[in-house]
C-alpha cells in the first residue's frame, strides 16, 4: 500500500518504484504482480537475496523492510514503495570487513553452500539489535522460519550466540 | 599408499588437519555468491516456463498451443512431439525394449511430469502462456505402491516393462541355503521405506543455447555429476560429446545428489534454446522441484536372517523391491545396487542371498539422494539386529559385537565382494560407548521408566561407502549381458595444478563443490606440498567440458572429493614439487631430495640461507625455460588422472567392489515419546565416525551435523508422499516438512581415525553416514521405548497413536456418507443453508439462465453456453498459495421447477483438476423470502489436492459460500457491497 492514500494500479502496466536500498535510493519500474525479490534481483541486479521457494516457507528471501524482517517472496515490488529495504549487500562495514555476525558466521563454519544465508543473517541481524541478550532459545525461536539444508542448525546457533556477545562486549567497551 | 603430507615440506603442523576459515564464506555472507540465477545472461535470452501434468496417469488426447503461441512476448511453445522430433530417447537403467523421454510424449506417468515449455520474454509471461494452453487428458488408474504395481492386473506404465517389472535379479554368495536349514532360528523384519528428497534450498537452474553454424549446444547448468551422464545427454541432443558444452556456476546451493537430477531438463530446456533461436533460461520453483526433480526410492523389503543361538548371524536373505517411479532413468535403478557389496553392513556374515526387483509406479522418477541406498538397507539390517536381540533376549549391543568384522581381518572381503579398506569396528563402539556417555544414558532410561515415562535407547552400526565404483551398476546386468557390454569400472578423479609467470599457484578440480568448501581444502592441500600458505593458491572448482580435465567420474557424490578429488591434487601438486626441486638443485647446488619447500621459499635443511623464493623458482619455466636441467619435464602445469587400482568390474561370481572406502559409524540415542502427543524428543545422539584422516575438522562436523538433520527429517517428519490415485501430497514446503531449528538436536560427535590404506591422503568419505544410521537409530530407540515389533518410517505421532492410545474408531460420518472421490483422491463434502430475500420463482429463473449462473460462480470469465443447461468457462481461484485458472464445465440436471436443482462440473487446469456435484433445493420461507439449502461431494486432485486438508476444506466453503452470497445478491438485486453481509448468513452444517 503506498504511503499517500489508496492508488489504484493498472495490471497490465509498469509503475515506477521508488525506495532506499541498504541506504541508496534506487529506482525502477514493476508491474503490480512483481514480487519484490525479482524486483531486488532482476531489476536492481542486487542478487544477494536469495528465493527457495516463494511461498513464505523458507525464509531465503528475508529482507528488512522499515527494519523489520519480511519475506520478499510475500511482498510485492509495488508495496516497497517509498520504503527502507536493507538486503545482505548492506551488512558488511565496507566492501573488505565483514560485520559481527558475518565474522561469527565464517569463525563457526555457519554456512555450507550459503544460499539460506543470506535471510538467516537478515533476521539474525534484526534479532540481536533488538535483543541484545538474547538466548539460545530466543535464537532457535527467530531461526524456526528459516531451512539450512547444509549445516543442521548447530553452528548457525553457535554463530548468533557468540555474534551477540561480541556485539555485548563491544557496546560495553 | 597413503603418504606421509609433511615429511619433505619441513613443517611438521601443516595446514591439513587445521580447520581454516573457508575461503568461500566472504563473498557469500556479504550477497556475492554466484549461484546460477546471480549470473549474467547473454543479450536476448528468453525464459521458460514448464507446464506439468496434474494427473498421476493419462493420456494425452491433445494438446493446442495456439492461443499460448499468439500471447504477447510468447516466442515459442514446445511439446512432448516437437521435442522428440530433435532429440532422441534418454537411456533407459536395463535392457529393455522401453523409451524415457524427459517431457511427456503422449501419455503422463506421473504428477508434474512436464507437458509443454512456454518461451517468452520473462517468466511472468511464459508463466501466462502456460495458462492458455490446452491439455485434453484422459485420465487412466494409476498405481503407487511397489507392491501394487507388481499385483496381477495392475496398470500397466510401460508395454516393455510387463508387469511393470524392469529387473529381476537373485545373486546367492557362501551357502545360504545350508545356513539356513541348520541354523537354530530364523528371524526377520519388512520394511515398507518411505520416499524422502533432500531439497536443496536452491533449485534447478539451466541456461541453453543453441549454435546451428556448429550443430552444438552451450549449456550452463547447476548440475552436480557424475559427469557420465554428459554422454547421456548429448545421446540424447543427438550430438557428439563435443558439440556439448556443459558448464556448472561457480557456486550452486546445495544438492545432496539431488543436482544430478537436472540433467533432463537440461535436455528439455537446450531444445526450447534450439526452436526460440535464442538463449532460454529456466529456473525451477519449488512446487516444481517439489514433483518434477528427483526423489530417493522408496523400497519394499523383506529381510531373513539365520541366527545362531549366541545372536550370530550365519546367513541373510534380502527381498528387495525397489520402486524408482515412473521412468527408470540411467543411472538408475543405481540405488539398488550402490550397496551390493556391504549388504552385509559392519558384520562378518558369509552367506547371503539376495533378490532384487525393480519396478515402475505413477510417481516422480527417482535419483541421486545422499546416502544413496543406504538408508534403505541399513534401516532393514539394524532393525534386524534389534529384532535378533528382542527375540533371543540378548542385548543389542552384545549382538553387535558378536557380528563385526574383527580389527585383524583388514583390509576385509565382504561376501558380495566389496573389499572393507580399515577399521577397529570393535575398538570404535567401546571407544563410542565410553566417550559418549552409555552408561548415563541407561540410568536416564532406568529413571525415565521408573516414573512411568515412555524412554528407549537405539542402536546402529552402519559401514559408509564412499568412491563408487562406476562399474558397480552393471551388476543389474547378468555376467553374460556385462561381457556384451564390455567392462565398465574404476573412479578417475583429476586436478590440475599450474603455475603462472608470476610463480603463483592455481588449482583446477572437476568436483563442482555444493557448498562442501573444496576451495579452501585444496587450498590446504596443495600450500602443504609447496611450503606455502593456503591464502596463495587459486582454487577453481567449476567446470567448463570444453576445456577442462574431467572423465565420468567427475563431480560431487558419493562422497568422493576428500579420498579422491583432493588425492589426486595432492598428486599433481607433488609431481610439479619434485620437477621444481630438480631445477631448484642446480640453482642451489644441492640434491633435489635433501630440498625442503617451507615458508614460500625452497632450500636444503643444512643451508637455510641457501634458498630460492618459491615464486621465482616456480616461474622459471615460463620466463628462462633454456636454464631448466634438460631431463626435467617443463614444471609449469601438470594434471593427474588418479583412479584405484581395487575398483574392477563385477565378476562373473556377480561380487563387486562397489566403493573404495568404507568408513564405520556407530551411533545410539535415548529418545522419549510423549504419552499423550506421540510427539518424539531425542534426548541424546552420540555418533562415532571413523572416516580415515580428517582434512578439515571444521568441514568434517559440518557435514556429520548436516547430514544428522537430513536423517533426522527423514526418520521423523519427511516424506514425499502420493495419495493412492498418484496425486502428489507434498506439493509444498507447508506440507514436506523440513526440520527447522526447533527440531534439530545437536549430536555429540566423535571420531576413530584409522586412515584408508587406499587414498592417497588417507581419507574417506564422511557426508552421508548419517542418513544411513540415523533413521534406524531413532526407530531402534522408538521401538524400544514402546515396545514396538514392527516400525516404519516417518515417525509421525499419527503413527504412533495406535500404539499409543490403542486403534481409532472409525468415523460414523465417513461410514453413513462415503466420499465420492476415487481411493486417494481428496474428497471434499459438506452442506449448508442460506436465506435470500428473493422468490423462490426468480432465483429458479436465474438459474435457468446460464448468462447469469455464470455471473456468480466466483472467478467466472470467458463464458461460452454450449447449450440449455451447459456451459463453459475460464475460472481463477486462489487457495492458499495455489492460484490458477481453470477450465471449467457446469451443467444443470434433474431440474424440479422451482424446487431443486442439481449442478455437476469439472475444472481442469495447471494445478489441478476437479469434480463436483451439488444438489440446491429452494423453499419458500415468506413470499419473498426462499431457503436454500444445499450439499455437495467433490473430488480434486493434482498440486490443488496437496494443500492442507483443512486449507482445501476451508476454501471449499468460502467458494461456496461466494456462490451463493452472489446467486443472492443477483436474484435479489442488491448491489455487491451486501454480500459481505450476506456470508453471515450462512452457517455450514456439514
Ligand atoms: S523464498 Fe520467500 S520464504 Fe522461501
Ligand atoms: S548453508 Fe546451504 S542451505 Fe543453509
Amino acid at each position: 500500500m503506498s504511503r499517500h492514500g489508496p492508488v489504484v494500479l493498472d495490471a497490465g502496466q509498469r509503475h515506477p518504484v521508488r525506495l532506499a536500498l541498504n541506504g541508496r535510493t534506487v529506482s525502477g519500474e514493476a508491474e503490480p504482480r512483481m514480487l519484490l525479490h525479482d524486483f531486488l534481483r532482476h531489476v536492481l541486479g542486487a542478487t544477494g537475496t536469495h528465493v527457495g521457494c516463494e511461498h513464505g516457507i523458507c525464509g531465503a528471501c528475508t529482507v528488512q523492510i522499515d527494519g523489520v524482517p519480511a519475506r520478499a517472496c510475500l511482498t510485492f515490488a509495488v508495496q516497497a514503495d517509498g520504503a527502507e529495504i536493507r538486503t545482505v549487500e548492506g551488512l558488511a562495514p565496507a566492501a573488505d570487513r565483514l560485520s559481527v555476525l558475518q565474522e561469527a558466521f565464517r569463525t563457526h563454519h555457519g554456512l555450507q553452500c550459503g544460499f539460506c544465508t543470506p535471510g538467516i543473517l537478515m533476521t539474525l541481524d534484526a534479532l540481536l539489535r533488538e535483543r541484545p541478550n538474547c538466548d539460545e532459545a530466543e535464537v532457535r525461536d527467530a531461526l524456526s522460519g528459516h531451512l539450512c539444508r547444509c549445516t543442521g542448525y548447530a553452528p548457525i546457533v553457535k554463530a548468533a550466540l557468540a555474534a551477540a556477545e561480541a556485539l555485548r562486549e563491544t557496546d560495553h567497551a | 599408499m597413503a603418504l606421509d603430507l609433511h615429511a619433505r615440506n619441513g613443517d611438521e603442523a601443516g595446514w591439513v588437519g587445521q580447520s581454516i576459515p573457508r575461503v568461500e564464506d566472504a563473498a557469500l555472507l556479504a550477497g556475492r555468491g554466484r549461484f546460477i540465477d546471480d549470473l549474467g545472461t547473454p543479450p536476448g535470452t528468453l525464459h521458460a516456463a514448464i507446464l506439468r501434468s496434474p494427473h498421476a496417469h493419462a493420456s494425452i488426447e491433445r494438446i493446442d498451443t495456439a492461443a499460448a503461441r499468439a500471447m504477447p512476448g510468447v516466442a515459442a511453445v514446445l511439446t512432448g512431439a516437437e521435442l522428440q522430433g530433435l532429440t532422441s530417447s534418454l537411456v533407459v537403467g536395463v535392457k529393455a525394449p522401453v523409451e524415457c523421454w524427459p517431457m511427456a510424449i503422449d501419455r503422463v506417468r506421473y504428477v508434474g511430469e512436464p507437458v509443454a515449455v512456454a518461451v517468452a520474454a520473462d517468466r511472468y509471461l511464459a508463466e501466462d502462456a502456460l495458462d492458455a494452453i490446452e491439455v485434453r487428458y484422459a485420465p487412466l488408474p494409476a498405481v503407487v505402491a511397489p507392491l501394487d504395481a507388481l499385483a496381477d492386473g495392475a496398470p500397466l506404465l510401460h508395454e516393455g516393462f510387463p508387469g511393470n517389472l524392469a529387473s529381476d535379479r537373485s545373486f546367492s554368495y557362501g551357502d545360504p541355503d545350508a545356513a539356513f536349514a541348520s541354523a537354530p532360528h530364523r528371524i526377520g523384519v519388512a520394511v515398507e521405506y518411505p520416499r524422502s528428497a533432500c531439497t536443496p534450498i536452491e533449485t534447478y537452474g539451466v541456461v541453453a543455447e543453441y549454435d546451428p553454424a556448429l550443430d552444438a549446444y552451450d549449456v550452463l547448468a547447476n548440475f552436480q555429476g557424475p559427469f557420465s551422464i554428459h554422454a547421456v545427454m548429448a545421446r540424447a541432443l543427438r550430438v557428439p560429446g563435443n558439440r556439448l558444452r556443459l558448464r556448472t556456476p561457480p557456486d550452486s546451493g546445495g544438492s545432496f545428489g539431488v543436482k544430478q537430477g537436472v540433467f533432463p531438463y537440461v535436455v528439455v530446456i537446450a531444445v526450447a534454446a534450439r526452436l526460440a533461436g535464442c538463449p532460454v533460461k529456466w529456473i525451477e520453483d519449488r512446487m516444481e522441484h517439489l514433483a518434477g526433480a528427483v526423489s530417493a526410492t522408496n523400497r519394499s523389503t523383506r529381510l531373513q536372517a539365520a541366527v545362531a543361538e549366541d545372536g550370530r548371524i550365519l546367513a541373510l536373505d534380502w527381498d528387495q523391491i525397489e520402486d524408482c517411479g515412473a521412468h527408470l532413468r540411467a543411472p538408475e535403478p543405481a540405488t539398488l545396487y550402490r550397496m551390493h557389496g556391504n549388504m552385509t553392513g559392519a558384520y562378518a556374515i558369509r552367506n547371503v542371498r539376495i533378490r532384487n526387483r525393480v519396478v515402475v509406479t505413477n510417481k516422480l522418477p527417482t535419483g541421486l539422494n545422499r546416502g544413496f541406498g543406504g538408508p534403505q538397507i541399513y534401516f532393514p539390517l539394524e532393525r534386524l539386529i534389534s529384532r535378533i536381540a528382542a527375540t533371543l533376549g540378548l542385548d543389542p549391543l552384545d549382538v553387535v559385537r558378536r557380528n563385526l568384522v574383527p580389527a585383524d581381518a583388514f583390509p576385509y572381503r565382504t561376501a558380495t565382494g566389496a573389499l572393507l579398506d580399515s577399521g577397529d569396528y570393535a575398538a570404535a563402539l567401546e571407544a563410542a560407548l565410553r566417550d559418549g556417555g552409555h552408561a548415563g544414558l541407561l540410568a536416564r532410561r532406568a529413571q525415565a521408566r521408573a516414573e512411568g515415562r515412555l524412554y528407549g535407547i537405539g542402536y546402529a552400526a552402519v559401514v559408509e561407502p564412499s568412491v563408487s565404483n562406476m562399474g558397480y551398476i552393471t551388476t543389474v546386468l547378468t555376467a553374460a549381458e556385462r561381457r556384451r557390454a564390455g567392462p565398465k569400472n574404476g573412479a578417475q578423479a583429476t586436478a590440475t595444478i599450474a603455475l603462472d609467470p608470476g610463480g603463483t599457484v592455481s588449482v583446477h578440480v572437476a568436483s563442482v563443490p555444493q557448498g562442501q568448501g573444496h576451495r579452501t581444502v585444496l587450498g590446504q592441500v596443495v600450500a602443504d606440498v609447496f611450503g606455502l600458505r593456503p591464502a596463495d593458491i587459486r582454487v577453481i572448482t567449476e567446470m567448463d567440458t570444453a576445456k577442462d580435465a574431467w572423465s565420468i567420474a567427475s563431480g560431487n557424490y558419493s562422497s568422493r572429493f576428500a579420498p579422491a578429488v583432493a588425492g589426486a591434487a595432492w598428486i599433481a601438486a607433488t609431481r610439479l614439487r619434485e620437477r621444481l626441486a630438480r631445477v631448484a638443485a642446480v640453482q642451489l647446488n644441492a640434491r633435489p631430495d635433501e630440498l625442503v619447500f617451507a615458508a614460500g621459499k625452497v632450500f636444503s635443511p643444512g643451508n637455510p640461507g641457501n634458498a630460492v623464493a618459491f615464486s621465482r623458482l616456480a616461474a622459471t619455466g615460463h620466463w628462462a625455460p633454456a636454464t631448466l636441467p634438460e631431463d626435467v619435464e617443463q614444471p609449469l602445469r601438470e594434471t593427474a588422472f588418479w583412479t584405484p587400482p581395487q575398483l574392477g568390474a563385477p565378476n562373473d561370481a556377480d561380487e563387486v567392489n562397489s566403493s573404495l572406502c568404507h568408513g564405520f559409524i556407530f551411533d545410539f540415542c535415548g529418545a522419549e515419546v510423549d504419552r499423550d502427543t506421540g510427539a518424539i524428543r531425542l534426548d541424546r545422539y552420540v555418533t562415532m565416525h571413523d572416516c580415515g584422516r580428517i582434512l578439515h575438522p571444521g568441514m568434517v562436523a559440518g557435514q556429520v551435523t548436516g547430514g544428522f538433520a537430513h536423517a533426522l527429517g527423514a526418520a521423523l517428519l519427511e516424506e514425499q508422499s502420493y495419495g493412492p490415485d498418484g496425486s502428489l501430497l507434498t506439493g509444498t514446503l507447508a506440507d514436506y516438512l523440513i526440520p527447522t531449528a526447533m527440531e534439530v538436536p545437536e549430536p555429540v560427535i566423535l571420531h576413530y581415525e584409522t586412515p584408508s590404506p587406499f587414498t592417497p591422503l588417507g581419507a574417506k568419505g564422511v557426508g552421508e553416514g548419517n542418513t544411513m544410521s540415523t533413521p534406524v537409530c531413532i526407530a531402534n530407540a522408538v521401538a524400544d521405548a514402546l515396545g514396538l515389533v514392527d516400525i516404519q518410517l516417518p515417525l509421525l505421532p499419527s503413527r504412533l497413536s495406535e500404539a499409543l492410545h490403542g486403534a481409532e474408531p472409525s468415523s460414523p460420518r465417513r461410514e453413513a456418507r462415503p466420499p465420492p472421490a476415487a481411493p486417494g483422491e481428496r474428497a471434499l463434502f459438506g452442506s449448508g443453508h442460506a436465506e435470500v430475500d428473493a422468490a423462490p420463482e426468480q432465483l429458479w429463473a436465474m438459474l435457468l439462465d446460464p448468462d447469469r449462473l455464470a455471473r456468480v460462480v466466483p472467478g467466472a470469465h470467458n463464458v461460452q453456453r454450449m447449450d440449455e443447461t451447459r456451459f463453459k468457462a475460464e475460472v481463477t481461484l486462489g487457495i492458499g498459495p495455489v492460484r490458477g485458472r481453470y477450465r471449467a464445465e457446469i451443467a444443470l440436471s434433474d431440474l424440479d421447477a422451482p424446487r431443486s436443482v442439481t449442478l455437476s462440473g469439472s475444472v481442469d487446469g495447471v494445478l489441478g483438476f476437479g469434480r463436483g456435484r451439488g444438489r440446491l433445493r429452494l423453499e419458500p420461507v415468506g413470499p419473498t423470502r426462499t431457503a436454500l439449502t444445499y450439499d455437495y461431494e467433490a473430488a480434486v486432485g493434482g498440486k490443488v489436492a496437496s494443500i492442507g486438508g483443512r486449507l482445501l476444506d476451508g476454501a471449499a466453503r468460502v467458494i461456496i459460500g461466494q456462490f451463493f452470497a452472489s446467486l443472492a445478491a443477483q436474484a435479489s438485486g442488491r448491489r455487491p457491497s451486501l454480500w459481505r453481509r450476506l456470508l453471515r448468513l450462512f452457517r455450514r452444517r456439514a
